[in-house]
């Protein structure tokens, strides 16, 4: 056999690249192909238990994860990229709306949030989908990591009362309506805050949204 | 090859060259995630799976990867394998996703995986490579799961953080009493380095005892012992 010359060489290498490249590349779309329609059912479901903390599914019967309106981006929800709204209806008559919404003052950063809020402005309840705060500490704005099980701290935003000044959407330190943790207020903060601006912007454009 | 030669790896594997404790390999995912037992054990099997089928699919197909290339060649097949895995966990096993999903990516960056294709698989049969990827992975899920349950236990004085992940109705268990204040520090990252640098000196000092204790018994027996 002839020693390759480089030009030769490098274009055999090139070739066998190329043929791992396109099987493998094969392979990862055969895969993905496969997998979309489960992984899409699967994710709308788990959606949907999540709202469901918030939003009991009997008290609405629409397709709720279809009616979903697209939100430019939202200073006053704290949407630096835009959101989502999925409109809750019953008998096609509003019935709540579950916002994505997030508090930009965490104490490590952005706390991502959904909301519920019923058609007549009552806040209804809401959950941390994404934060950073401190393990053990910061982090109980989570129900799944927050120690009292038997009444988490998120519970509170389940029907607070329906007439709250803006200046109660707060801790209690700060003259609020709002218990929290000793030693760790800013998470707390940051998620009532977020929550009373949810209600607010909810009030004001009720209808917008609805449409 | 035979059996005797597959419990070697799987010894080299779980404690000689433990990829955690003695290679130091992917040491990023091991301290991050191991803040609690659960994430820990998660992880580390997780990572065990990956690595016994890549380990395999390229002992498989070594003879066919140009020498030259053979890195890029094997991160493809590395990261394809990967990505069609972590989509057969999330559409098939979703429950199991919602666990150990967020680690499966994690495992493309892991540097354990690319080494022990490049030391191991392009070297040795498909069977030898999956049980020495296997058992590098159980190496890591030994280790993760005490680092984790080390963290844990320390960091807040619960072990099974997470576990309603996997079993909804269960709960977290109390180990040290109610009034523990908890030890932030040992969760936080700082907790991972020194808990890790505690399980590395463990281990040389079972190492070191044990090598003192063959030394001594070694001229008893009047005979060399076959290393």
């Amino acid at each position: 056999m002839t020693e390759p010359t480089a030009g030769g060489l490098s274009i055999r290498t090139a070739l066998a690249m190329l043929v791992f490249t396109v099987v493998f590349t094969a392979f990862m779309a055969g895969g993905y192909l496969l997998t979309r329609d489960p992984i899409q059912r699967s994710a709308k479901a788990e959606k949907l238990l999540l709202i469901d903390q918030i939003l009991p599914r009997g008290s609405y019967d629409n397709a709720l994860l279809d009616d979903v309106a697209k939100l430019p981006p939202t200073p006053e929800l704290g949407l630096d990229q835009g959101g989502q709204v999925w409109r809750a209806r019953r008998a096609g008559q509003p019935a709540a709306l579950v916002m994505e919404a997030a508090a930009p003052d965490g104490y490590a950063g952005r706390i991502e949030l959904i909301v519920a809020v019923a058609a007549d402005g009552q806040v209804l309840g809401a959950r941390v989908t994404q934060h950073r705060e401190t393990p053990g500490l910061g982090d109980y704005v989570d129900p799944r990591k927050d120690k009292n099980k038997a009444r988490p701290w998120i519970n509170q935003f389940e029907k607070p009362a329906n007439d709250l000044p803006p200046s109660a959407w707060t801790v209690k330190k700060d003259g609020g309506a709002f218990d929290y943790n000793t030693g760790a207020t800013i998470s707390a903060r940051a998620v009532t805050r977020a929550v009373g601006r949810v209600a607010a912007y909810a009030a004001a454009h009720r209808d917008a949204l609805f449409q | 090859m035979n059996l005797k030669h597959l419990r070697e790896i799987a010894h080299a594997g779980i404690w000689k060259s433990n990829t955690g404790l003695v290679q130091l390999l992917g040491l990023c995912p091991i301290l991050a995630v191991s803040t609690n037992l659960i994430n820990g054990i998660s992880l580390g099997l997780a990572t065990a799976v990956v690595m016994a089928i890549s380990g395999a699919v390229v002992a498989a197909l070594r003879t066919l990867i140009p020498y030259e290339i053979r890195i890029p060649v094997f991160i493809l097949i590395i990261a394809a394998l990967v990505t069609v895995l972590d989509l057969a966990f999330n559409a098939y096993l979703h429950s199991l996703y919602l666990v150990l999903g967020i680690f499966v990516p994690l495992i493309v960056t892991n540097c354990i995986v690319l080494a022990r294709v490049e030391a191991f698989a392009a070297k040795n049969g498909p069977l030898s490579s999956a049980v020495d990827g296997f058992a590098m992975g159980a190496g890591l899920v030994w280790l993760l799961a005490l680092l984790g349950g080390m963290r844990e236990l320390i960091g807040t004085g619960h072990l099974f953080n997470g576990i309603d992940m996997i079993i909804p109705s269960a709960q977290p268990l109390r180990v040290l009493p109610e009034a523990y204040p908890g030890f932030l520090v040992a969760i936080l990252p700082p907790g991972a380095f020194i808990s890790l640098a505690c399980l590395i000196a463990g281990k040389s000092w079972l190492d070191a005892r044990a090598a003192k204790r063959a030394a001594q018994a070694r001229p008893a027996a009047e005979q060399p012992a076959s290393a």
